[in-house]
Protein backbone atom coordinates (compact mmCIF):
# COMPACT_ATOMS: atom_id res chain seq x y z
CA UNK A 1 0.00 0.00 0.00
CA UNK A 2 2.43 2.22 1.34
CA UNK A 3 4.99 1.17 -1.60
CA UNK A 4 2.82 1.92 -4.20
CA UNK A 5 1.45 4.93 -2.93
CA UNK A 6 5.10 5.97 -3.01
CA UNK A 7 6.13 4.52 -6.41
CA UNK A 8 2.75 6.57 -8.53
CA UNK A 9 4.22 9.65 -6.34
CA UNK A 10 7.63 9.37 -7.17
CA UNK A 11 6.44 8.22 -10.58
CA UNK A 12 4.44 11.29 -11.51
CA UNK A 13 6.96 13.33 -9.83
CA UNK A 14 9.86 12.48 -12.18
CA UNK A 15 7.83 12.88 -14.84
CA UNK A 16 6.37 16.38 -14.08
CA UNK A 17 10.02 17.25 -13.54
CA UNK A 18 11.03 15.62 -17.04
CA UNK A 19 8.14 17.52 -18.76
CA UNK A 20 9.26 21.09 -17.24
CA UNK A 21 13.07 20.15 -18.35
CA UNK A 22 11.43 19.92 -22.11
CA UNK A 23 9.40 22.97 -21.78
CA UNK A 24 12.11 24.85 -20.29
CA UNK A 25 14.26 23.25 -23.55
CA UNK A 26 11.04 24.59 -26.40
CA UNK A 27 11.81 28.01 -24.43
CA UNK A 28 15.39 27.86 -24.93
CA UNK A 29 15.30 26.69 -29.00
CA UNK A 30 12.70 29.31 -29.53
CA UNK A 31 13.14 32.14 -27.32
CA UNK A 32 12.95 35.42 -29.37
CA UNK A 33 15.14 37.04 -27.12
CA UNK A 34 18.63 36.25 -25.60
CA UNK A 35 17.49 36.84 -21.91
CA UNK A 36 14.66 34.41 -22.95
CA UNK A 37 17.49 32.02 -23.28
CA UNK A 38 19.44 32.81 -20.30
CA UNK A 39 15.95 32.19 -18.34
CA UNK A 40 15.62 28.98 -19.79
CA UNK A 41 19.00 28.04 -19.16
CA UNK A 42 17.98 28.92 -15.03
CA UNK A 43 14.53 27.15 -15.25
CA UNK A 44 16.54 23.77 -16.87
CA UNK A 45 18.99 23.32 -14.59
CA UNK A 46 16.50 23.78 -11.70
CA UNK A 47 14.13 21.33 -12.93
CA UNK A 48 16.95 18.87 -13.28
CA UNK A 49 18.25 19.42 -9.95
CA UNK A 50 15.13 18.49 -8.25
CA UNK A 51 14.70 15.25 -11.15
CA UNK A 52 18.05 14.32 -9.22
CA UNK A 53 16.13 14.72 -5.94
CA UNK A 54 13.80 12.74 -6.86
CA UNK A 55 15.70 9.43 -8.27
CA UNK A 56 17.57 9.63 -4.87
CA UNK A 57 14.54 8.97 -3.20
CA UNK A 58 13.11 6.68 -5.70
CA UNK A 59 16.32 4.91 -5.46
CA UNK A 60 17.18 5.00 -1.83
CA UNK A 61 20.71 6.36 -2.03
CA UNK A 62 22.28 9.62 -0.78
CA UNK A 63 24.43 9.58 -4.27
CA UNK A 64 22.19 11.83 -5.98
CA UNK A 65 21.93 14.62 -2.65
CA UNK A 66 25.44 15.35 -4.00
CA UNK A 67 24.95 15.69 -7.71
CA UNK A 68 22.03 17.57 -7.08
CA UNK A 69 24.23 20.13 -4.96
CA UNK A 70 26.46 20.39 -7.78
CA UNK A 71 24.06 21.36 -10.26
CA UNK A 72 22.64 23.74 -7.82
CA UNK A 73 25.93 25.54 -7.65
CA UNK A 74 27.74 24.99 -10.93
CA UNK A 75 24.09 26.39 -12.71
CA UNK A 76 23.65 29.51 -10.27
CA UNK A 77 27.74 30.69 -11.55
CA UNK A 78 26.60 29.66 -15.21
CA UNK A 79 23.47 32.05 -14.89
CA UNK A 80 25.31 34.79 -13.72
CA UNK A 81 28.08 34.37 -15.82
CA UNK A 82 25.54 34.95 -18.51
CA UNK A 83 23.59 37.46 -17.11
CA UNK A 84 26.78 39.46 -16.43
CA UNK A 85 28.03 39.02 -19.94
CA UNK A 86 24.17 40.45 -21.19
CA UNK A 87 24.58 43.01 -19.11
CA UNK A 88 28.59 44.37 -19.91
CA UNK A 89 28.90 42.68 -22.96
CA UNK A 90 27.32 45.35 -25.08
CA UNK A 91 28.47 48.17 -23.20
CA UNK A 92 31.84 47.56 -24.26
CA UNK A 93 30.92 47.30 -27.74
CA UNK B 1 8.99 -5.88 -7.81
CA UNK B 2 8.66 -1.76 -7.43
CA UNK B 3 12.13 -1.90 -5.29
CA UNK B 4 11.05 0.48 -2.83
CA UNK B 5 11.70 -0.40 0.89
CA UNK B 6 8.79 -1.66 3.03
CA UNK B 7 9.64 -0.05 5.88
CA UNK B 8 8.01 3.35 5.55
CA UNK B 9 5.25 3.64 7.66
CA UNK B 10 1.70 5.26 6.21
CA UNK B 11 1.93 8.39 8.40
CA UNK B 12 5.21 9.69 6.50
CA UNK B 13 4.42 8.37 3.01
CA UNK B 14 0.83 10.22 2.76
CA UNK B 15 3.08 13.61 3.18
CA UNK B 16 5.76 12.61 1.11
CA UNK B 17 3.55 11.56 -1.66
CA UNK B 18 1.29 14.78 -1.25
CA UNK B 19 4.12 16.98 -1.61
CA UNK B 20 5.99 15.28 -4.14
CA UNK B 21 2.72 15.58 -6.69
CA UNK B 22 2.45 18.96 -5.26
CA UNK B 23 6.17 19.81 -6.29
CA UNK B 24 5.13 18.36 -9.88
CA UNK B 25 1.92 20.32 -10.32
CA UNK B 26 3.93 23.42 -9.45
CA UNK B 27 6.92 22.47 -11.95
CA UNK B 28 4.62 21.67 -14.98
CA UNK B 29 2.53 24.87 -14.16
CA UNK B 30 5.86 26.70 -13.26
CA UNK B 31 7.37 25.99 -16.89
CA UNK B 32 3.79 26.00 -18.90
CA UNK B 33 3.84 29.25 -18.28
CA UNK B 34 7.13 29.76 -19.34
CA UNK B 35 6.65 28.31 -22.43
CA UNK B 36 2.60 29.53 -22.67
CA UNK B 37 3.08 33.46 -21.84
CA UNK B 38 3.57 36.39 -24.36
CA UNK B 39 6.26 38.41 -22.59
CA UNK B 40 9.32 38.58 -21.05
CA UNK B 41 8.50 40.11 -17.86
CA UNK B 42 5.77 37.84 -17.71
CA UNK B 43 7.81 34.60 -18.26
CA UNK B 44 9.86 35.53 -15.76
CA UNK B 45 7.05 34.91 -13.02
CA UNK B 46 6.43 31.12 -14.32
CA UNK B 47 9.87 29.45 -12.63
CA UNK B 48 9.40 31.34 -9.26
CA UNK B 49 6.57 28.66 -8.52
CA UNK B 50 9.44 26.33 -8.95
CA UNK B 51 12.08 27.64 -7.32
CA UNK B 52 10.18 28.18 -4.16
CA UNK B 53 7.52 26.19 -3.88
CA UNK B 54 8.06 23.42 -6.40
CA UNK B 55 11.98 22.99 -4.56
CA UNK B 56 10.91 23.48 -1.09
CA UNK B 57 8.20 20.87 -1.10
CA UNK B 58 11.23 17.99 -2.95
CA UNK B 59 13.42 19.17 -0.19
CA UNK B 60 11.16 18.73 2.38
CA UNK B 61 9.60 15.46 1.06
CA UNK B 62 13.15 14.57 0.68
CA UNK B 63 14.18 15.09 4.01
CA UNK B 64 11.37 13.22 5.60
CA UNK B 65 11.40 10.51 3.72
CA UNK B 66 15.32 9.95 4.17
CA UNK B 67 14.57 10.63 8.07
CA UNK B 68 12.42 7.84 8.22
CA UNK B 69 14.25 5.21 6.20
CA UNK B 70 17.47 5.58 8.35
CA UNK B 71 15.59 6.44 11.50
CA UNK B 72 17.76 9.37 12.37
CA UNK B 73 17.61 12.90 11.37
CA UNK B 74 18.87 13.80 7.74
CA UNK B 75 18.91 17.38 7.21
CA UNK B 76 21.25 17.96 4.86
CA UNK B 77 18.89 18.97 2.08
CA UNK B 78 18.81 22.39 4.13
CA UNK B 79 21.87 23.14 2.14
CA UNK B 80 20.28 22.93 -1.15
CA UNK B 81 17.12 24.79 0.47
CA UNK B 82 19.60 27.50 1.52
CA UNK B 83 21.10 27.74 -2.02
CA UNK B 84 18.40 27.77 -3.72
CA UNK B 85 16.86 30.53 -1.79
CA UNK B 86 19.33 32.92 -1.81
CA UNK B 87 20.65 32.54 -5.05
CA UNK B 88 17.38 32.26 -6.99
CA UNK B 89 16.73 36.28 -6.48
CA UNK B 90 19.97 36.73 -6.99
CA UNK B 91 19.59 35.50 -10.60
CA UNK B 92 16.28 36.64 -11.67
CA UNK B 93 17.61 40.13 -10.45
CA UNK B 94 20.41 40.32 -12.66
CA UNK B 95 18.54 39.08 -15.44
CA UNK B 96 16.01 41.47 -14.74
CA UNK B 97 18.83 44.42 -15.17
CA UNK B 98 20.15 42.94 -18.20
CA UNK B 99 16.96 43.05 -20.03
CA UNK B 100 15.61 46.21 -19.28
CA UNK B 101 19.21 47.19 -20.47
CA UNK B 102 18.60 45.79 -23.69
CA UNK B 103 14.98 46.74 -23.79
CA UNK B 104 15.53 50.73 -23.67
CA UNK B 105 19.00 49.86 -25.66
CA UNK B 106 16.41 48.55 -28.21
CA UNK B 107 13.96 51.44 -27.63
CA UNK B 108 11.61 48.82 -27.63
CA UNK B 109 8.66 51.50 -26.69
CA UNK B 110 6.88 49.07 -24.14
CA UNK B 111 9.77 49.45 -21.35
CA UNK B 112 9.28 52.52 -19.29
CA UNK B 113 12.27 54.98 -19.26
CA UNK B 114 15.47 55.31 -16.99
CA UNK B 115 14.50 57.60 -13.88
CA UNK B 116 17.83 58.56 -13.50
CA UNK B 117 17.75 59.78 -17.29
CA UNK B 118 13.84 61.20 -17.05
CA UNK B 119 15.09 64.21 -14.70
CA UNK B 120 13.17 62.68 -11.89
CA UNK B 121 15.22 63.12 -8.48
CA UNK B 122 15.86 59.17 -6.97
CA UNK B 123 16.53 58.24 -3.90
CA UNK B 124 18.81 55.97 -2.38
CA UNK B 125 20.74 55.94 -5.47
CA UNK B 126 24.63 54.51 -5.02
CA UNK B 127 27.86 56.56 -6.25
CA UNK B 128 30.23 54.54 -7.99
Amino acid sequence: MTVLLLHWAMGFATLAFALSGIFAGIRLFRGPTAQDRVVALDVLYQSAMLLMLVLGMRFGTQVYFEVSLLIALVGFVGSIALAKFLLRGEVIE
Amino acid sequence: MIGLPEAVPLWAAIPVSLLLVLAGILGLVGTFGLVRLSNFYQRLHGPAMLNTLGAGSVLIASMLYFSVLQTRPVVHELLITIFVLLTAPVTTMLVIKAALFRDRRASRGDVPEDPTLAGGRVTGQREE
